[in-house]
């Protein structure tokens, strides 16, 4: 068996491959549902219900939505350098800390300012924490050589341990009798609800605006030509002018100060506080979603509202008819390898000898 | 310091560091077949957490424990041909499918876990391997057969690859595929069994952590061991004897960690030591970089017929 | 009238709308040496990849010494006893010689493998055929020679007796050439029969017993190596008559514009080695050497992609800056040797390729922002002033066939955004064009343009680099020409003071012809 390149694209296949990939996951799911001993309509159903199925559950799917809106992001913007930032989980947790360092502690040497400038600087301390802690690895690879893969991830377990040190001792909560958890952000920093009485928050906008941007940013300016040059072909690009190292670093700053950003975001909106488990690997299936979104910035948007709703409406059908909550992982993991076969074989037909 | 050589003579020492090095060390020689073929192999975390729920399940439900090391090792083998399928013959990106694979396997492991006992407040055991006694050696009596396996593991994967001419092929397949395929090789059918094999000792690597190590299936068991397989691989430059040194030297940075935690001379918190195994194998990526001299093929998807 | 050892028949083969062989039928017979002639895309190697199983023909078959031969499996014909040196060297760096050509030839069954008796048929084949090289021996350390020997004896080792060779020539000295062919020629009296690919007109009649000529994909001629000549070969390959290349002699010389002093590069495969030369406007010099002498360090550091550790450089009197963007700024025109992998970035479409030089020099960019708008319509000037075909500027370039690639990486480089306003004119003139092997795998038309528009350069004041592997064109086009080896430049006279044989020995590094400007 073989692939050769389509001359022309199918109709036919545009159309057979996302249906395809919808098929595959679904045939994954429904075994693991049976599996479980569930009856498979009434899960979808609630599945489906808990995902987008009230104004209620509609704002926690976009709620969940925000932080992985901005790791996708993060994500899409290095991949598309061909950068494979794997760390955005780290990034978010300095991020995090940065937001409570600023924003609780107020920087820790008891500034007190007003609350508009501690917001901002807030949230810039967050997107320059997590850019600093991808820019060790982006540097390393540009100079060194040495892949970025295994530094970004290795980090991430770095960065939960530093988080676990910095709950312990400096930011511990005191009020929280033992309970891990920092210094709460003061309130006056927290963003306001979108919707009242839900968790929505305004920082939906601010995400919002941040993938447009970023679509913005990789389609019109020369950084964004820069970006997508390096990443398609790091010769050519050196060859037309492009500098190098300074995109790579440019690339760092985004990425990292993308989750960064999202660590803030989560703790301004949601939590108030930063705890070890905030974050239920939000960095990793902002990856996936990613991919999903075939690196575009605004399809970023539309594939962290599946994903967060796939999460979402697992909790609560997990609730209700015991299906393990693991399942929506499973759909999201068997998405994504669906759509990159589906996506291929747009582009390729096959041929058997 | 006293303290730090009182550690270094005690004995059982010596033993947690072969223990911590043995999942470390099958692992490692996984990822290593599979680069040496051509291909980078994400999956292994995932692999590896598959391979240590279905070889302890299999014991569970009543296989023998070698049974159970068996099934892990066809976990390993099965995923690994899913990412023989997307990357080899799809020719898809191999870091996206190797972190797919790890999502995957990690998903359905779990959820297979959660189905198969629902509310429990302790986890269920099995019995484990047990210390080989009758060896009569210091430090690998007190070792499971498993340890054995590892150590025997370094020599036969070195023998494969450069006494064999399946080796050879292995090898070239990963530095030159066009001239492979030159020769008559099939560089599918052989980056694919690469893969495959690879893949089942990564399986049998995670099955240690249930079945050897401890005694149960754990969530977040796994805790990074794969990546740092990965970073071991090239600490190695790709050779199975240095392979051995690596996991090695960072399973006794490891076990020094636990023992200083332990042993209460505890100047720093107790997460700086844990941060250690992680910090080093960074470094050692490091200081490798510039001398590694990796298969040439790494990485590069390969289109037979393209033009 | 014996059997001919190898027979194809009706093959044809297309790559999606491409045409690459067109039902061609071809005999070869036992212990001739027929050559395969054609132009770049006539369909040469894709004839023998096909008949060696890296391509399955769509139609037709093969016999080979009398039984049918599997399609698209190279392990069979090798079993039939094809051998194929590649133009393109299948080798693997980091492996010996004797991994190299032992590869394939055990079964991978095998529980061990017998290196002593390989080692030692390896040392009797290399006997056998005058080929020596060292079985130990690093593949990635040996010499472009060398590493074909590697290739040949790859074949000759798994008993080929059919043995193709493809472009064998380009990478080799004419003295080192002149050896293959008396290699060949020991093979043929050992029982061999050889196919020959080549598009150089006077080594075919040379070496050869029969020339097939492809044009288009088709089989166009054949006849005997005695029967017929250049002229005829020429008009068989190109379909027209065609007049031998005439030489073009500058006519007015300008100034200096460019100026290398004893320059050196740091260490690496391929560097510079306190080379020195002086360019002058209007004149063209070509760079003559055998392809790994330091070419690529040349034309990088004059290109800004290399930077240099010792010597210095002068372009119009002032230190030359070592960055790209600014070369392109002062007026500097690269063609990079490698149009798919650095000269152009594939997956981007025309427009941004064709602007992405000059998108730091402010041309096309106000602030942060890209100006679309203006960076399409130059492209469409670009495409239209050089003929670009198979696509407009929203087109992804790799997209393009080879020679329209090509094209447009010299109207990138000859063109200014201000001959917007006046696209027709030559407005714009570069102060130094750097092309490396601008005609690579081009067809004579497409070659003939390349040439047209560096003359045309040249006669308006350019200073012109041109480096190549082509002896033919380097001769025939330069003012002057300098030898490059080692990473050093010899004199660079007059192209006509130099003959074949002095210019094959400088490319050997023979002794006398080293250095000055």
């Amino acid at each position: 068996m073989r692939l050769e390149k389509r001359q022309h694209s199918s109709a036919l296949a545009m159309v057979l491959a996302p249906i395809g990939a919808v098929a595959f996951t679904l045939l994954v799911s429904t075994l693991l549902v049976l599996w479980a001993g569930a009856p498979v309509g009434q899960t979808y159903a609630l599945l489906a219900q808990g995902a987008y199925g009230s104004v209620f559950a509609l704002s926690e799917t976009l709620t969940r939505a925000i932080p992985l809106m901005l790791t996708g992001l993060a994500a899409t913007v290095a991949f598309k350098a061909k950068l494979f930032n794997i760390g955005a989980e780290g990034q978010l947790y300095v991020g995090a800390m940065a937001a409570v360092a600023v924003g609780g502690m107020h920087g820790g040497a008891g500034w007190d300012l007003p609350p508009a400038l501690s917001f901002v600087l807030m949230l810039l301390a967050a997107a320059l924490a997590g850019a600093l802690l991808l820019l060790g690895p982006a540097l390393m690879k540009a100079r060194l050589g040495v892949d970025e893969v295994v530094t970004t991830l290795l980090l991430n377990f770095i960065v939960l341990l530093l988080v676990s040190l910095m709950l312990d001792g400096p930011m511990k909560d005191p009020t929280a009798m033992g309970w891990p958890q920092s210094v709460a952000l003061r309130g006056e920093l927290e963003l306001s609800k979108l919707i009242p009485q839900t968790r929505l928050h305004t920082g939906l906008l601010g995400a919002v605006a941040l993938a447009v941007a970023l679509w913005a940013l990789m389609k019109y300016t020369v950084l964004g030509f820069d970006i997508r040059a390096l990443g398609a072909n790091p010769r050519a690009a050196a060859f037309a002018g492009v500098p190098v190292t300074r995109t790579v670093v440019m690339v760092a700053l985004l990425s990292g100060g993308l989750a960064g950003l999202a660590g803030a975001i989560e703790v301004a909106g949601r939590t108030s506080y930063l705890t070890l488990d905030m974050s239920p690997g939000y960095g990793y299936s902002g990856i996936v979603i990613a991919m999903l979104a075939a690196l575009h910035p605004l399809a970023v948007v539309v594939a962290s509202v599946f994903v967060a709703g796939m999460l979402v409406g697992a909790d609560s059908m997990s609730r209700a008819v015991g299906v393990p909550t693991f399942i929506a992982d499973v759909i999201v993991a068997a998405s994504l390898i669906s759509v990159l076969v589906a996506t291929l074989l747009t582009q390729y037909r096959v041929r058997w000898r | 310091m006293s303290d730090f050589l009182d550690i270094l003579t005690n004995p059982s020492f010596w033993v947690a560091v072969l223990r911590i090095a043995t999942p470390l060390i099958v692992g490692t020689l996984g990822v290593l077949l599979c680069e040496r073929a051509g291909v980078l192999n994400l999956g292994i975390e995932g692999i590896m957490v598959a391979g240590a729920f279905t070889g302890w399940l299999a014991v569970y439900v009543g296989a023998p424990l070698w049974g159970g090391v068996l099934v892990a090792a066809l976990t390993g083998a099965v995923l690994g041909l899913l990412h023989a399928f997307l990357t080899v013959v799809l020719a898809l990106s191999q870091h996206v499918s190797g972190l797919g694979i790890t999502l995957l396997a990690t998903a359905l492991s779990y959820y297979g876990y959660r189905v198969s006992f629902p509310k429990v407040s302790t986890p269920p055991t099995i019995t484990p391997f047990q210390e080989m006694g009758w060896l009569g050696l210091p430090i690998l009596s007190q070792q499971t057969p498993l340890t054995l396996l590892a150590l025997v593991a370094v020599p036969v994967v070195a023998y494969m690859l450069y006494r064999t001419p399946v080796g050879l092929a292995v090898r070239m397949v990963g530095e030159n595929p066009q001239a492979a395929e030159g020769q008559g090789v099939s560089v599918v059918a052989v980056r694919t069994s690469a893969i495959v094999l690879g893949s089942a000792l990564m399986g049998v690597a995670g099955s240690f952590l249930t079945l050897s190590a401890f005694n149960a299936f754990f969530f977040n068991m796994v805790n990074g061991r794969g990546w740092i397989c990965v970073a071991l691989v090239v600490f190695a430059s790709w050779r199975p004897g240095k392979a051995l040194l690596g996991a090695l030297l960072f399973a006794f940075f490891d076990a020094l960690q636990l023992r200083l935690q332990q042993s209460g001379t505890t100047v720093l918190p107790y997460q700086m030591y844990l941060m250690l195994p992680y910090v080093l194998s960074i470094l050692a990526l490091v200081l490798v970089a510039r001398r590694a001299s990796y298969p040439q093929a790494l990485m590069k998807p390969y289109r037979k017929g393209e033009r | 009238m014996t059997d001919p050892v190898l027979s194809l028949s009706n093959i044809s083969k297309r790559f999606g709308n491409v045409v690459a062989n067109d039902a061609i039928s071809l005999d070869l017979q036992a212990g001739e040496i027929l050559a395969l002639l054609g132009e770049n895309g006539a369909g040469k190697s894709t004839l023998v990849s096909i008949l060696f199983g890296h391509y399955t023909a769509d139609a037709g078959s093969i016999t080979v010494f009398g039984q049918p031969l599997p399609a698209g499996d190279p392990k069979a014909a090798l079993a039939a006893g094809i051998g194929m040196v590649h133009q393109h060297f299948t080798l693997a760096d980091n492996l010996s010689v004797l991994d190299n050509v032992m590869l394939g030839s055990e079964s991978l069954w095998q529980a061990l493998t017998r290196k002593a008796a390989a080692r030692a048929k390896l040392v009797q084949v290399g006997q056998r055929f005058g080929l020596g090289v060292d079985a130990d021996a690093l593949v990635g350390k040996l010499s472009v020679g060398e590493r074909q020997r590697v290739e040949i004896l790859k074949a000759l080792y798994r008993g080929a007796r059919i043995l193709i060779l493809d472009e064998p020539t380009a990478v080799l000295t004419p003295q080192e050439s002149e050896a293959l062919f008396d290699v060949l020629a020991q093979m043929v009296a050992q029982g061999l029969s050889i196919i020959f690919i080549s598009h150089k007109l006077a080594e075919v009649l040379r070496v050869s017993n029969r020339v097939a000529v492809l044009r288009a994909g088709k089989l166009v001629a054949q006849a005997d190596a005695r029967d017929t000549t250049q002229a005829q070969l020429a008009q068989w390959m190109v379909g027209r008559a065609i007049s031998p290349p005439q030489r073009r002699p500058s006519k007015h010389l300008g100034r200096a514009v460019c100026v290398l002093e004893e320059v050196s590069t740091a260490h690496a495969r391929e560097r510079l080695n306190r080379a020195s030369l002086t360019l002058h406007g209007g004149e063209m010099v070509a760079i003559a050497g055998v392809s790994g002498n330091g070419q690529v360090a040349l034309a990088e550091v004059l290109s800004g992609t290399r930077r240099i550790t010792g010597g210095r450089i002068t372009l119009m009197g002032q230190a030359m800056p070592q960055v790209a963007s600014e070369l392109v700024a002062l007026g500097v025109a690269r063609v990079p040797e490698d149009r798919h992998g650095v000269g152009l970035i594939g997956d981007l479409p025309v427009w941004e390729n064709a602007i992405s030089e000059r998108l730091r020099s402010g041309a096309f960019s106000r602030g942060p922002w890209v100006k679309r708008r203006a960076a399409q319509a130059y492209a469409k000037a670009v495409i239209t002033r050089f003929d670009v075909r198979g696509g407009g500027p929203t087109t992804a370039a790799r997209s393009l066939s080879g020679g329209n690639m090509q094209k447009l990486v010299l109207g990138r480089a000859l063109m200014h955004p201000g001959s917007l306003a006046e696209p027709d004119s030559a407005a714009f003139t570069p102060k130094l064009i750097v092309a490396h092997q601008p005609t690579w795998g081009l067809d004579i038309g497409a070659v003939a343009y390349v040439h047209e528009q560096l003359i045309a350069a040249r006669d308006a004041g350019a200073a012109v680099l041109l480096i190549s592997d082509d002896l033919d064109e380097v001769l025939t086009l330069g003012d002057r020409v300098a030898v490059m080896h080692g990473g050093q430049l010899s004199q660079a006279r007059a192209a006509l003071d130099w003959s074949r044989e002095s210019i094959g020995l400088a490319m050997a590094g023979a002794e006398g012809v080293a250095h000055a400007a």
